[in-house]
């Protein structure tokens, strides 16, 4: 036994360091994040200004002067417009919301009618959810039901009819958010497995499916979604026979559902060709068909990847409906703006209440779509992450 | 044959088959039970849905009188909002029956676009308003100002026309929606605001300061709104016509919603005419309506002055003094042939 005590070798363990004061406090984050250079003090300094001049105003505008209850203009008004507010007073006229908020959810459809649109808002929820929950089970059921047996229900649910016993109501009743997630409803359901079909179909084999593929998708995204509607509106009605129409509420679902789609095909076909050709030459290596080989192997890999892309569509697609306006339907943002020319609640102040109001709601469906997807992405990223 | 299969094929294929629109659109009226009326997307108080969804209006009350005369219910109507672009097509296309949209009744419309117009319901023309701090008297004395106007209407055309006749500068700053219009006049980036004088009074009320703010006297432009109907149907014309001029006689008369049933009993040959109670008159059915047509009418939606001030006058915010829109006894343009 030697005694080998090495005099460069410590005996006991070092001390702890201290945590890296980035981590340690609020005073540390501060340091890291906002005081780090002078560049950061200068620009922390200014964004600390500008907070400090809109902020105040803006929740002052939002909620401490804002009024929130009334039945017509008087109460957002000022006294020398007529109203009971003093002079020089300016805040949200949420009491507008208010009193119209069934409108704006609801549009016209006949008041003692509409548990038939909270129901058909319900059963929604019920199919959708589970749905969205990786974990359930019954996948394939659940999506039968909503995006076959959901929409006929709906539809014979909304526009009723003597032969289910209900009130017929027409679309042009229609409004309000409930146009804004049908129409998106429909758009989303039909675009994804029609983008899928036409992006394998551009990317045939057979001339004659590649071509009617290539057309179409070229076609529809050449022009603007609004004269798609212009013209399903103008021009349509000119070129059938007197008197036949066909209804505004299905010209605009047909259009939009057509738009989506062109943009979903390709957002599509930019997964599969990232798809390196390997993974195709393995399926048919194992014998599978173009049918297996494409459900099995490629799309799951390819939608993977481009998740982002598709729900950016989505988003854009659910902020599009506020264009069938041009058709003289009326969907949230629309019928919010039809009533800024009511006698009943014009004010100086309803506008802008109206448009805080839809922007938020708009907002809340885009961000919740945007945060599903982040999910989604999680949730399948088995090893590319880069 | 070939045509009526194709229909067949095309309306199978459709939803929402509206009757053919043929000739007589009154029997086509009777036969499907309402009105299809055309109405503006949103007008303060000529075409505006209220709370509960419904839609209310003096274009709208035109509507309804038209079917209180028809059906004896003035509800039986149903509304198509049709936008300054859609509305003709929708017309002609015969998706609606009327158009009451404050569609100004001009020569080509009557002629190219192949509409007939005869009562008109509403006499606008297009007016200024200027802040008072401006001190401005007249709009002959407007020359370099920056005047605020929605782009692409026949206002930003009137206006162009008569700077230039009256040797008048000015800088048009164009907006495409009202809305647009109105804030930027509220943010002064220009002097003058200029539209029908109708929407002149709804903008004011939308200004955070309206008493700063005066409406020139000057109206450049003759607006008679007027409701339209397809040409070649001269029976419904006719009925469209004098439901109008019903309203305008009934306030003649003195006859209101309220006083309506007492009035059946007046002795006045002219009243018992109109509200067909006279033995044996046939003006009702002459229509083609019932004689109770006129009484319907007043019933349904009260006499022309009622409609006007519940409206768009007194009784309503945008308080419009009725103007060229007086009956003729009273220096007023709202004139009826007799009913006789």
């Amino acid at each position: 036994m030697s005694d080998n005590t090495l005099s460069y070798v410590r005996a006991d363990m070092l001390g702890a360091e201290p945590p890296p004061i980035s981590n340690k406090s609020v005073a540390g984050w501060l340091q890291t994040n906002l005081l780090a250079t002078p560049k950061d003090v200068v620009l922390t300094i200014i964004a600390l200004a500008v907070l400090a001049f809109t902020l105040p105003g803006i929740i002052n505008w939002l909620f401490i002067q804002a009024s929130w209850v009334g039945s017509d203009r008087s109460v957002c008004a000022t006294i020398a417009q007529g109203g009971i507010q003093p002079d020089g007073w300016k805040g949200a006229c949420w009491a507008f919301v208010q009193d119209r908020f069934q409108q704006f959810i609801f549009g016209r459809y006949p008041i003692d009618e509409r548990w038939r649109v909270i129901l058909v808002g319900l059963m929604l929820i019920v199919l959708l959810v589970p749905l969205l929950i990786p974990k359930l089970p019954h996948k394939t059921i659940n999506a039968v039901l909503l995006f076959v047996v959901f929409p006929i229900v709906a539809f014979v649910l909304l526009r009723g009819g003597d032969f289910v016993g209900l009130q017929r109501v027409d679309t042009p009743l229609w409004g309000g958010m409930m146009v804004t997630l049908i129409l998106s409803f429909v758009g989303i359901a039909v675009s994804f497995p029609f983008g899928i079909l036409l992006a394998l179909g551009r990317r045939s084999n057979m001339p004659i499916v590649k071509m009617f593929c290539v057309i179409f998708i070229e076609v529809i995204r050449g022009v603007p979604l609004v004269m798609v509607l212009f013209m399903a509106n103008v021009m349509l009605p000119l070129f059938l026979p007197v008197g036949w129409t066909i209804d505004n509420f299905l010209r605009a679902v047909v259009g939009v559902a057509l738009f989506a789609s062109a943009y979903m095909a390709e957002v599509i076909r930019g997964g599969l060709q990232a798809i390196p050709k390997g993974q195709a030459e393995g399926a048919d290596s194992l014998g599978l068909s173009y049918w297996q080989k494409t459900r099995l192997i490629i799309l799951p890999q390819a939608i993977k990847v481009v998740i982002p892309g598709i729900v950016n569509t989505f988003i854009g697609l659910f902020k599009d409906t506020s264009l069938v306006s041009i058709i003289g339907m009326f969907d949230l943002l629309n019928i919010i703006r039809l009533n800024f020319a009511d006698t009943t609640w014009i004010t100086p102040m309803t506008p802008l209440t109206g448009l805080v109001f839809a922007g938020f709601v708009f907002w809340i469906f885009c961000f919740g779509m945007s945060r599903y997807s982040a999910f989604m992405e999680r949730h399948l990223d088995t090893g590319h992450k880069r | 044959m070939k045509k009526t299969l194709l229909s067949a094929a095309i309306g199978a294929a459709v939803l929402g088959i509206s009757s053919a629109a043929s000739a007589a659109t009154l029997d086509d009226v009777k036969a499907k039970g309402f009105v299809q009326c055309g109405v503006n997307t949103g007008l303060a108080g000529f075409a505006q849905p209220d709370a509960s969804g419904a839609w209310k209006g003096f274009d709208v009350d035109y509507c309804r009188a038209v079917a209180a005369a028809i059906f004896g219910d003035a509800d039986k109507v149903k509304y198509t909002p049709t936008t300054a672009q859609s509305r003709f097509t929708a017309l002609q296309s015969g998706e609606v029956d009327i158009l009451a949209r404050n569609t100004t009744w001009t020569i080509s419309r009557d002629t190219a676009l192949g509409f007939n117009f005869r009562y008109v319901n509403y006499y606008d023309g297009q007016g200024f308003m200027v802040p008072k701090s401006l001190n401005v008297k007249s709009a002959l004395e407007l020359s370099g100002a920056a005047v605020c106007v929605q782009s692409g209407t026949t206002t930003e055309l009137n206006l162009a026309d008569y700077f230039r006749t009256n040797n008048l500068q000015y800088n048009p700053v164009v907006f495409e929606k009202l809305e647009e219009v109105n804030a930027a006049y509220q943010a002064g980036r220009c002097d003058v605001y200029t539209t029908d004088q109708s929407g002149l009074y709804a903008t004011r009320l939308a200004l955070s300061n309206p008493d700063e703010h005066v409406i020139l006297p000057e109206i450049i432009s003759k607006e008679p709104l007027a409701p339209a109907v397809r040409q070649g149907d001269d029976k419904w014309l006719d009925v469209v016509t004098w439901v109008g001029y019903a309203l305008v006689q009934a306030e003649e008369f003195g006859i209101t919603s309220a006083n309506v049933d007492e009035m059946k009993n007046s002795t006045n040959p002219d009243i018992k005419r109109f509200l067909g109670t006279e033995a044996d008159t046939k003006i009702g059915t002459d229509l083609g309506l019932t004689n109770e047509w006129a009484y319907n009418v007043v019933k349904g939606v009260g006499n022309y002055g009622e409609v006007f001030e519940r409206n768009i006058g007194q009784g309503s915010p945008l308080k419009i003094a009725r103007g060229l829109n007086a009956l003729w006894s009273k220096g007023g343009l709202q004139f009826a042939p007799p009913v006789r």
